[in-house]
């Protein structure tokens, strides 16, 4: 072996258990979902809900397991800048990733409003359809009233939307200085502002079933409602999921911190959390404009 | 089922392999992740392999003879899931665990121990997938691309458990092309330069690219399909706004750049084979390159040609036909640098090599019918028969599996540290090339006469065509025992040693690498020249 000391050596972790611990976990949940999706929607007996259950559990072990030994192995001093850049550039590409999940619904969005709808209506070459299968079809969007007759009511931009916007941007704003004064080593501020980040996330929550709440009880505004509701509830829904998970990365960082963890030169898991942080402020800011406003 | 149990004394300095179950379950080893991948995706085309036999031995013959329609829709669905998502793409995965830490001077992947978690889920997703053939109403029967509203409204119950399965394997799918990325961004040795990593490197960074790209739209898809099935969404429903159309739109822009997953290792594979046994330097290496990636970037733009009988505008027909056949422009690059590396070179015709030029000569005949698929006009007859199952099967069973399996029998010295059994590899390949031909060539005048695809049954003109079609079937199918004996004599490491270099004309440093390869290599990274 040559004596090349000038390169750190490359951490390569020994045997672990988590990671197969995660492949059972996502094994129940996939199998408990499989089963309990069709179970609540037809009304069957089963097991579904219960291996879902578990495999959530399992999930939850597995992370805190395969963290721990991270976090153990950080504080330790075992990673090199190479293996935090490898870990910056596996996040981005997950982030990514998740980019191109959304993509798909605003896609579908983007080709119901422009294709869809206005072609049940008679546009382009299709006038029969809107002749013949369904005439007292009007192509508009919002899509108020459904080819098949479903009706329902938009949902507006101002107020409680506009007021979870200003939230969003905010936290996205105090997550960006508590990065700064991470690295300014102002834990007191650190403190503050990743507290006050977690704070927003959580009111954005709260508004955010506020608004479901009212979109479907005052509203008739639901998940059936037509594509109109399809597209909107499935895109605000899932970047709630995505906000709710990142609220959740931001809590442990807060513990971290109080635990003393993290320094100017290394805070990946900081980082990455407030990229995730970031990543959810600005898929919100397009809903806001595609969803909510045009 | 190890083919990397190593000589402890080559490892003096270096911790050898751990032993029993848990290094398989626990390992964060790229070479043994590699091994899991491989035997993992072969044993998923034997299976799905059996589930061709089933198709052929019910098309044998016209009539209902064998099987319930159902069940044929269901074995055309799975056998059709399982090659794509089981067999090649873990395949090509496990070449690249492998493969890339090894060439470019890496001491493994960049993430390892997500490495293992990659593989681990696929085993459970595929035991999903195939477990859901025995529920009741029966398993997925919608065809592998699963269109809406053939998934939404007439699907079983077992769609929900798919739909799940295909969740995890994406997952699994992602995180190995995080991995991949990543490693090739970051891991390269000293001086290993872009524009010096070998082109099996350079086709998997962009494939890897593609994955994370398309696997989430797929993930939107079948998202989609769950909710408007079982939680009265009308994404792909007419009467509620949404669009059967939609769903086309939503699956084939994942899946055109899902076929180039498929098929761009392939190329690398091949790039790396051809001037090993031409014994010169691989011809206009810069200009495979730029093709490969021109070939990606135009593959996010050509999904509808899959869908030119839909009802689509005018102006996107013309837009989707002059786009798909911009892509022969890199794919004939790189057909005419393998042949110009051929040229006047010292050729010799070891069994990797002979798979290689199978693929070149039978790739090209599959992507010519995709030309003749590619023209709008045309591929209004062509649609739906049997035309298009030729065209696919030629460049992803004489395409990517000959790729495949040119990999495996050049690098297997490699790993084994032994020399396979070169007798049965040749009679591996030529029952393989004969039968592969007898197989899916007639399909393309069965095709081109009207027989359409995914149906039980036939017209009784197409009778004899497809009694040669189920015989050449057979006769692929039992091809690949002789393959499985090859690779079990392999792992129990008969054969004679073999060199550093194995082949005469290899370069590239897992060739500088002892054989078999030790259990970590470069754990200093070599410095490249």
């Amino acid at each position: 072996m040559s004596q090349q000391q000038e390169y750190e050596k490359y951490y390569v972790p020994e045997q672990s258990p988590w990671p197969i611990v995660g492949a059972v976990a996502l094994f129940l949940i996939a199998v408990g979902a499989g089963n309990y999706v069709v179970e609540v929607t037809k009304g069957k007996d089963g097991f579904g809900g219960w291996i879902l259950v578990a495999g959530i559990i399992t999930l939850l072990v597995m992370l805190v397991g395969w963290f721990n030994n991270q976090i153990h192995e950080s504080m330790q001093g075992m990673h090199s800048n190479q293996l935090g850049r490898s870990y910056r550039q596996g996040m981005a590409w997950f982030i990514f990733s998740e980019v191109m999940f959304f993509a798909a619904f605003f896609g579908a969005l983007f080709y119901a409003r422009v294709i869809a709808v206005p072609w049940l209506g008679g546009a382009s070459n299709n006038e029969m359809t809107g002749q013949i299968l369904w005439p007292e079809f009007e192509a508009v969007w919002p899509l108020l009233r459904t080819p098949g007759g479903i009706e329902t009511t938009a949902m507006g931009w101002y107020g409680l939307p506009l007021a979870n916007t200003l939230i969003l941007l905010v936290s996205s704003v105090t997550c960006h200085f508590a990065h700064v004064a991470l690295e300014e080593k102002n834990r007191g501020r650190l403190k503050l502002m990743l507290g006050v980040t977690i704070l927003l996330g959580l009111a954005f929550l709260l508004l955010q079933v506020e608004e479901y709440v009212y979109a479907y009880r005052e509203m008739n505004l639901t998940l059936q409602s037509g594509i109109y509701g399809n597209t909107f509830f499935m895109l605000t829904g899932f970047h709630g999921l995505h906000v709710t998970l990142g609220t959740i990365i931001l809590i442990v960082l807060f513990f971290r911190v109080l635990k003393g963890h993290f320094t100017p030169e290394n805070h990946f898991a900081f980082q990455a959390g407030s990229w995730y942080w970031h990543f959810v402020d600005v898929v919100w800011v397009m809903l806001f404009f595609f969803v909510y406003i045009l | 089922m190890s083919t990397v149990t190593h000589d402890t004394q080559h490892d003096a300095h270096h911790h050898g392999a751990p032993t029993g179950i848990k290094r398989w379950l626990f390992t964060t080893n790229h070479k043994d992740i590699g091994t899991l991948y491989l035997w993992f995706a072969f044993i998923m085309f034997l299976v799905g392999g059996a589930m061709a036999m089933v198709i052929r031995a019910e098309l044998f013959q016209p009539g209902l003879q064998i099987v319930e329609p159902d069940f044929f829709n269901q074995m055309t669905t799975v056998h059709g899931l399982i090659m794509v998502f089981g067999a090649v793409m873990p395949a090509f995965t496990g070449l690249a665990n492998w493969l890339v830490p090894m060439m470019i001077g890496a001491p493994d992947m960049a993430l390892p121990r997500m490495n293992n978690w990659s593989f681990w889920i696929l085993p459970f997703a595929f035991i999903i997938l195939l477990s859901s053939l025995f529920v009741e109403g029966g398993g997925p029967a919608f065809g592998w691309t699963f269109y809406a509203p053939l998934s939404t409204t007439y699907s079983s119950d077992s769609t929900a458990l798919f739909v799940f399965s295909v969740h995890i394997m994406g997952a699994s799918s992602i995180m190995g092309a995080i991995n991949v990325i990543v490693t090739i961004f970051n891991m390269r040795a000293p001086g290993m330069t872009w524009m010096k990593m070998p082109l099996f490197v350079w086709t998997w960074l962009i494939t890897a690219f593609l994955l994370i790209a398309v696997m989430p739209v797929l993930a939107g898809a079948v998202t989609m399909v769950l909710t408007d099935k079982y939680f009265g969404t009308s994404f792909f429903d007419a009467a509620g706004g949404g669009d059967p159309v939609l769903f086309q739109h939503i699956f084939w822009f994942f899946g055109h750049p899902e076929v180039y997953i498929m098929i761009l290792p392939a190329f690398g594979i091949i790039s790396q084979i051809v001037p090993t046994f031409s014994r010169k330097k691989l011809f206009g290496y810069a200009s495979m390159v730029y093709a490969t990636a021109s070939i990606a970037l135009l593959s996010f733009i050509v999904w509808a040609h899959h869908m030119f009988t839909v009802g689509m505008p005018l102006a996107a027909e013309l837009f989707f036909m002059m786009a798909t056949m911009l892509i022969s422009v890199p794919t004939g690059v790189k057909v005419f640098n393998w042949v110009a590396t051929m040229w006047r070179g010292a050729l010799t015709f070891e069994v990797p090599m002979l798979f290689a030029l199978a693929f070149i000569v039978l790739f090209t005949i599959g992507g010519l019918s995709g030309l003749m698929l590619a023209i709008t006009p045309v591929d209004f007859q062509y649609h739906d028969t049997y035309f298009v199952v030729a065209h696919f099967h030629y460049v992803l069973v004489t395409g990517a599996v000959f790729s495949i399996m040119a990999a495996v029998y050049y690098w297997l010295p490699k790993w084994t540290g032994k020399m396979f059994d070169v007798t049965l590899a040749k009679w591996h390949f030529w029952c393989s090339l004969i039968s592969v031909n007898v197989l899916f060539f007639p399909m393309h005048f069965i095709g081109l006469a009207g027989m359409p695809r995914r149906i039980p049954d036939y017209a009784l003109q197409f009778a004899d065509f497809n009694k040669w079609i189920s015989i050449g079937g057979f006769a692929f199918g039992l091809s690949q025992l002789i393959f499985l004996w090859l690779l079990i004599k392999a792992c129990r490491k008969e054969g004679e040693a073999v060199s550093p270099q194995v082949w005469e004309g290899a370069e590239g440093l897992e060739w500088e690498l002892p054989s078999p390869a030790p259990y970590h290599t470069f754990e200093t990274p070599p410095v490249i020249k």
